[in-house]
C-alpha cells in the first residue's frame, strides 16, 4: 500500500479523533472532569454545579452542555470520553447511558447492538 | 540473568471483572465462548511462578490529565495504589508492590539507548492495570502475589505513539532485562482493547475479523502489527481500540520467536471485544 492510499484520521467514519486541536479545545472541560476523581470535589459539583464550572473556566457552551447533560455536545466541544463518564459517574449514571446519547440510540438499543455483536465495522 | 517465563496480551475493560466473576461458577464446558481461556490464562500463568509483572496499560484520567501527557512513563515506586477514578477507590484491590530495583535497572539502560522515558517515582494507577490483574491472580485478592513494573502510555491524545515505536520500546526493554543479574522470573502482560470506540456516531463499533486476526499476527507477524499507522489503528479498532499498540511493548519484550499457549476472544464485554493470548519464549 503506498503513503497515499492509506487511511487518515479524517478517512475514519463516525469518529472524532482526540488530536491536539480537540484538546486545546477541551481543556477546561476535561480538567474540570478529572477533578471528580475526588470525593471532596464531587461533593463541590453536586453541592452548586454553577460554582464548580466557574472555577474551571468552561465556555458558555460548555456550561450549557454541562447543565443538560448533553453528552455528545460536551464531546463536539473537546469533551474526551474518559473524563465526561467521571461527570456521569459523579451523577450516578452509568457509562452505557453516555455511549449510548453519543450515538441517537436509547439505551436499550444501544445495549441490544451491543449484546448482538457490536456495531458491524462495515456499517 | 532474568527469565522471561511469560507473555501476556489482555483486555482491561472493567466489565472484564463482573464477566468473569459471571462464568466463574459454571462448568467449563458451560461458560460463553471465549470465557475459558481467561481463566487458562491465569491458571498458566500463576503455574510459571512470576515474581514480577511488566504491566504496559493506559492511565484513564486517574493519574494523569490533559494537563501533563507523558508519552511513555515508567513507575519506579515502592508500591502504586488503586486511584478513584471518580466513583470511589475499591476496598478490595490491594495496593501493589513495586519493584524499583528492576524498575530503574530499565531506566538506566533504555534511556540512554534513545527512549526518553518519564520516570514516576508516586503513582497511583487505574482499570488499566488492575483490571488484567484481578483477572489472572485473582478478582479480591489478599494481597497480590507479584510485584509490579507499570509502564503506562499515551494512548489517547493523539498523536500517540505509533504500533512501530511500542515494538522498538519494547525491544529495548528485552535488551535491559539480559543483563538483570538476578534470576528473577518476569511476567509481561500487555493491556487494552481490543475493538471498542466509546464516542461519536459510530460508538459500538466492533471488529471481529481485526480482532481475531490480532490475536493470531501478535504471535506469529508482529512486523506486520507494527507496521500499521494510528488511524489505521483507529479505523479498524475504534477510536478506543486503538490502545491495542500497546500489546506491541509487550510483543516486543519477548524474544522474536515465540510459542503460542492459549488464545480466547468474546463479544461483548461490555462495549469491548474482550481478548486474550499468552505466549512463551521459543
Amino acid at each position: 500500500m503506498s503513503e497515499s492510499e492509506r487511511i487518515g484520521f479524517s478517512d475514519i467514519p463516525g469518529t472524532l479523533v482526540f488530536d491536539g486541536r480537540r484538546s486545546r479545545q477541551g481543556l477546561a472541560l476535561n480538567l474540570m472532569s478529572a477533578a471528580l476523581n475526588s470525593e471532596a470535589e464531587r461533593e463541590s459539583f453536586r453541592a452548586d454545579e454553577e460554582a464548580f464550572m466557574e472555577r474551571f473556566r468552561l465556555t458558555e457552551d460548555q456550561r450549557a452542555a454541562v447543565r443538560t447533560r448533553d453528552w455528545k455536545r460536551m464531546l463536539e466541544l473537546g469533551g474526551n470520553v474518559y473524563f465526561l463518564v467521571k461527570i456521569a459517574v459523579a451523577d450516578g449514571r452509568n457509562v452505557p447511558e453516555v455511549v449510548a446519547a453519543m450515538t441517537g440510540q436509547t439505551v436499550e438499543e444501544y445495549i441490544d447492538m451491543m449484546r448482538a455483536g457490536g456495531r458491524n465495522p462495515n456499517g | 540473568m532474568a527469565e522471561i517465563v511469560a507473555g501476556i496480551g489482555i483486555s482491561h475493560v472493567p466489565a472484564l471483572t463482573p464477566f468473569l466473576a459471571s462464568q466463574e461458577p459454571l462448568d467449563p464446558a458451560e461458560r460463553v465462548s471465549g470465557a475459558q481461556a481467561f481463566f487458562e490464562a491465569g491458571e498458566w500463568l500463576r503455574e510459571q511462578k512470576p515474581d514480577v509483572v511488566i504491566a504496559v496499560y493506559n492511565d484513564h484520567g486517574a493519574e494523569m490529565s490533559f494537563a501533563l501527557v507523558p508519552t511513555f512513563v515508567i513507575g519506579a515506586a515502592e508500591e502504586y495504589p488503586p486511584a478513584d477514578e471518580g466513583g470511589g477507590v475499591d476496598p478490595t484491590i490491594p495496593t501493589f508492590p513495586g519493584d524499583p530495583d528492576l524498575s530503574w535497572h530499565i531506566i538506566d539502560r533504555v534511556i540512554p539507548e534513545g527512549f526518553d522515558l518519564t520516570v514516576a517515582q508516586q503513582m497511583s494507577v487505574d482499570h488499566g492495570l488492575w483490571t488484567p490483574m484481578r483477572a489472572l491472580f485473582g478478582a479480591k485478592p489478599a494481597e497480590w502475589p507479584v510485584r509490579v513494573v507499570p509502564i503506562a502510555v499515551n494512548v489517547v491524545q493523539q498523536p500517540t505513539p505509533s504500533a512501530r515505536r511500542c515494538y522498538e520500546l519494547g525491544q529495548a526493554i528485552g535488551r535491559a532485562l539480559q543483563s538483570y543479574p538476578d534470576g528473577t522470573r518476569i511476567a509481561v502482560v500487555g493491556t487494552g482493547g481490543m475493538s471498542h470506540q466509546l464516542q461519536g456516531p459510530r460508538a459500538g463499533h466492533i471488529n471481529e475479523e481485526f480482532d481475531r486476526g490480532f490475536l493470531s499476527k501478535i504471535v506469529h507477524s508482529p512486523e506486520e502489527l507494527a507496521d500499521l499507522t494510528n488511524a489505521e489503528y483507529i479505523h479498524f479498532a475504534g477510536s478506543e481500540g486503538a490502545e491495542l499498540v500497546m500489546w506491541l511493548v509487550m510483543r516486543g519484550i519477548m524474544n522474536p520467536d515465540v510459542d503460542e499457549v492459549l488464545s480466547g476472544y468474546h463479544v461483548p464485554v461490555s462495549s469491548t471485544g474482550a481478548g486474550v493470548v499468552a505466549m512463551t519464549n521459543r
